[in-house]
């Protein structure tokens, strides 16, 4: 189709961000900042994206509680908690600056809960030694989201004042969807997508694109997360010709609701553990201390009194082990059900009435009080919650380079926030997402505006090709044939992922489940949409729809080839973390036909970093032959 | 559980509209998004609705329910007798884009006129001190997300469209609040300003925006009585007024 029979808007930018949560919000304020034309893409409204529903905190080394903590600790707890297999460098950084990007908020005008000196209070939280997450009640991510919003609107109003115009380095784009990343050669020359609310296409030509989408939990059946959650940024990626490092590892939440069905897999906040909440089963025990592993031994409590003395004295005691990582708890919980002691409704108990007063339960965790009172009649200053895993979040994502968040493979492409990987391993902690997200949201922008500064004036060129293509691709749910119903096929998707690719995998499962992927992908593509294209939701499913495929194709396939259990990834038919297994990351990337993963060797940490850990906990994660060669 | 629940859901855009009536299944616990999303999902396709989280915490889903401003996310089909239609209507106060969908465009121009928070120059990131007690007025307001139900329920825009130049709502009412009790805040007039430049004065406190907020922020009885009182302080005794910014700086008030 020759372009005269295209139309589109056309925008020109410096620097794209897509997405409009954290990441993508901290990017676009450093950007501007650094001088440059920046365009937000919020696939919703402003100010909706899932970072609003961040309930805990966020992890920050500041010491305002206790005045042993500091970045070392942090970064210990975050390679602990991710099995070692995180980028040091991605763990590093971020241990280090997550201070500074809270106290940075106080100056925008975020109004975080504090300590009784007046400093910003802090929250204990799983896997963090010390009491580090800067919150909100429980409502931290609404906080950073609104914090950031106003930020945004205070600067568009500066240049409104200095140059006569809100929108002309700084312009929101609410209700827009990214369909196509575009490129000069191997450089990024911009991206093409739609306004959902006409269906009118739109060309940004833009030497630099941030990836800040978030995450993949759409692809699965009970999720914690929102509508957006579809794997955007990820498929853009692969098919930009990036490459995502080791999508096998998911995190199931371990407390998400599971009753009325209507809300399964909402969160309830890890603050209902850090405040003292318990886990119980049908029989009343509390099951955790079965579940504390070899690796834990050390610091957790292995008896109910040692761990409710932890609540008053944290220096002289072991933490319970309701407080252990994330994906220990998932799969404690897991177990208990299938074992035939679970809830009424399938889940187990969580209990945070016996241990606070009413209204220090309405202090502490208002929405959540809310959110059970409303949606499932609980009380939960009376009552016990029932609960269980729920798809949270995807520690693998977009391999980028840790200081500047340059995407692998494609010149002028930046990641940051969920949609990137590494930062993790193989487990994220409760709280480091929206202390992620800062850190590296940050050093996206900055990474973008040096990237832009350096190419002078050479900017890379979208060729008429190119804008067909992705007009083509855009339109091909009204212009193909077929009769495939995206809901069903999305719900047939979610059943292959939930079932076959969830929280315990094997490899008949995995290959089962790749074998009816492909059978999906191939209906995908006739799926047609009916009506217009104005905030058309089927249409739009469609589209996210092929998103969602790669994501899940990615996560089957690096969990068919990864032969161990560790964190976000355990295989019943190898049960075991293997040291071997550590030293391989996962590559995948799009051949335009097939996803294909690759190993890759993991770097090992320098010297200066692995001697902040003993070496008998050390070799509970590396060989022997790797230790006695030393960090690089 | 399942039963049948008959739906009267208004279709159309901008120009044209009408009511469709539809019979959907319903299951124990649902809300009224469960049942438009199995709408969308048998039955019409392209049924336009906006929302995210469908946990109460984003504010998207805004709608109309038997004529009444609601989260559809937070709305449970039980509160529904077995044999009531149930009529889903856009937000009357906005205009509409496509079946439930409106503009809400309007809200993003006002927050733009309100001055943004101005810190201390004398403190460092990290220096802030603030006791718990003086934020949690502010904080009150901060919980709002921005469901903009109060805005549509406010009656001096709703059916006053001439009204909304001058008129910025109770959303943002709450916010001029939030920023004028902010312990660390420098801007000096934020109350003349919102009854001079926002529209404070319009507002005869009939309370509808606290009854439909879902999350019960005291959006009358905590923002607006007290900006409009102490407004009237400032008015006569300018003194008093410089007083109480001074105390509030140091952290007294």
């Amino acid at each position: 189709m020759a372009n005269n029979e295209i139309h589109f808007d056309r925008y020109r930018f410096d620097v794209v961000v897509i997405g409009a949560g954290g990441a993508g919000l901290r990017a676009a304020v450093e950007a501007r900042q650094a001088g440059l034309r920046v365009a937000i893409i919020c696939k919703s409204l402003f100010g909706k994206a899932h970072t609003v529903m961040a309930e805990g905190g966020a992890a920050a080394a500041m010491g305002n509680v206790n005045e042993n903590d500091g970045w070392k600790v942090h970064f210990r707890d975050t390679m602990r908690g991710g099995k070692f297999l995180n980028n040091w460098r991605m763990a590093e950084l971020h241990a280090k600056e997550s201070p500074d990007r809270i106290w940075e908020l106080e100056t925008w005008g975020a109004l975080f809960d504090r300590t009784k000196d007046g400093r910003i209070s802090q929250r204990n939280f799983g896997g963090h030694e010390y009491p580090r997450l800067a919150h909100v009640g429980d409502r931290t991510g609404l906080e950073l989201i609104r914090t950031m919003q106003q930020k945004i609107v205070a600067m568009q109003q500066k240049d409104a004042k200095e140059h006569g115009d809100a929108e002309k380095y700084l312009k929101v784009f609410a209700e827009l969807t990214i369909t196509e990343i575009i490129k000069d050669g191997n450089k990024v020359a911009g991206c093409y997508g739609y306004w959902r609310e006409t269906g009118n296409e739109v060309l940004f030509e833009a030497p630099a694109v941030v990836l800040a989408t978030g995450g993949i939990g759409k692809s699965f059946k009970i999720t914690s997360n929102s509508w957006e959650g579809t794997g955007d940024g990820h498929a853009l990626a692969l098919k930009a010709g990036s490459a995502l490092v080791d999508m096998e590892f998911v995190q199931f939440h371990p407390t998400g609701m599971v009753w009325p069905p209507s809300v399964r897999g909402i969160l309830v906040t890890e603050s209902v553990r850090g405040d003292g909440g318990v886990l119980t089963n049908s029989e009343g025990k509390r099951f955790m201390f079965n579940y504390i592993p070899e690796v834990f031994k050390d610091k957790y409590a292995d008896n109910e009194e040692e761990a409710d003395r932890w609540y008053k004295d944290q220096n002289n005691n072991r933490r319970p082990p309701e407080l252990l990582p994330r994906d220990e708890v998932a799969r404690a919980i897991n177990a208990e059900v299938k074992a035939g002691r679970g809830s009424e409704h399938g889940g187990v108990y969580l209990d945070v009435s016996k241990r606070l007063p009413a209204d220090e339960i309405k202090r502490r965790l208002p929405s959540m009080w809310h959110q059970f009172k409303e949606l499932a009649d609980v009380d939960i200053t009376e009552q016990p919650m029932e609960v269980g895993p729920t798809c949270h979040y995807v520690m693998g994502g977009v391999k980028v380079d840790p200081d500047t968040t340059a995407a692998y493979g494609v010149e002028g492409l930046f990641a940051a926030g969920e949609v990137a990987g590494g930062m993790h391993g193989s487990n994220r902690l409760g709280g480091n997402s929206l202390s992620d997200l800062l850190v590296f949201g940050r050093r996206a922008g900055a990474g973008a505006a040096d990237y832009v500064k350096k190419l002078g004036g050479k900017t890379p060129e979208a060729s008429d090709k190119a804008i067909a293509k992705a007009h083509d691709h855009l339109n091909a749910p009204f212009t193909r044939e077929g009769n495939e119903n995206p809901y069903s096929l999305h719900n047939e998707l979610q059943n292959v992922t939930q079932d076959l690719v969830g929280i315990i995998r094997t490899e008949k499962e995995l290959v089962d489940a790749l074998k009816k992927l492909e059978s999906i992908r191939e209906r995908a593509g006739k799926v047609k949409a009916t009506g217009g294209k104005a905030f058309n939701p089927g249409f739009h499913l469609a589209i996210d729809l092929e998103n969602m495929l790669l994501v899940s194709e990615s996560i089957a396939r690096s969990a068919l080839d990864r032969q161990e259990s560790r964190g976000g990834h355990t295989r019943d038919d190898y049960p075991k973390m293997d040291p071997n297994w550590r030293q391989v990351n996962h590559l995948t990337k799009w051949s335009g036909k097939s996803v294909e993963v690759e190993a890759q060797p993991a770097k090992m940490l320098p010297s200066e970093l692995l001697e902040l850990f003993e070496m008998d906990e050390l070799k509970k994660y590396f060989t022997e032959k790797e230790l006695a060669k030393g960090g690089n | 559980m399942t039963r049948k629940v008959k739906l009267r859901i208004w279709r159309g855009d901008s120009k044209n509209g009408e009511f469709k009536d539809v019979s959907v299944d319903a299951n124990e616990g649902e809300v009224v998004l469960d049942v438009i999303h199995r709408v969308q999902g048998t039955q019409m396709p392209d049924l336009a609705v906006r929302w995210n989280c469908k946990a109460g915490k984003c504010g998207s889903c805004s709608m109309e329910i038997n004529g009444k401003p609601r989260l559809a996310c937070m709305t449970r089909m039980n509160s529904f007798g077995d044999d009531e239609t149930i009529t889903v209507t856009p937000l009357r106060a906005f205009p509409v884009i496509r079946d439930l969908v409106t503009d809400v465009s309007f809200n993003y121009k006002k927050a733009m006129e309100v001055p943004a928070f101005e810190g201390p120059e004398d403190l460092k990131p990290g220096e802030y001190r603030m006791q718990q007690v003086d934020v949690e007025r502010s904080q009150e307001f901060r919980k709002c997300i921005e469901c903009f139900l109060c805005q549509d329920t406010c009656h001096v825009i709703r059916d006053h469209e001439e009204n909304k130049k001058s008129f910025a709502g109770p959303r943002f009412f709450i916010r001029i609040a939030e920023l004028d009790m902010h312990p660390l805040d420098r801007l000096r007039n934020r109350k003349q300003k919102a009854q001079e430049e926002h529209g404070l004065g319009m507002c005869n406190i009939t309370k509808c925006c606290t009854e439909v907020c879902p999350e019960h922020i005291k959006i009358t009885d905590n923002a607006i009585i007290p900006m409009k009182e102490r407004v009237v302080d400032v008015k006569y005794d300018p003194v008093r007024w410089l007083g109480s910014k001074i105390r509030k700086r140091e952290g007294i008030n």
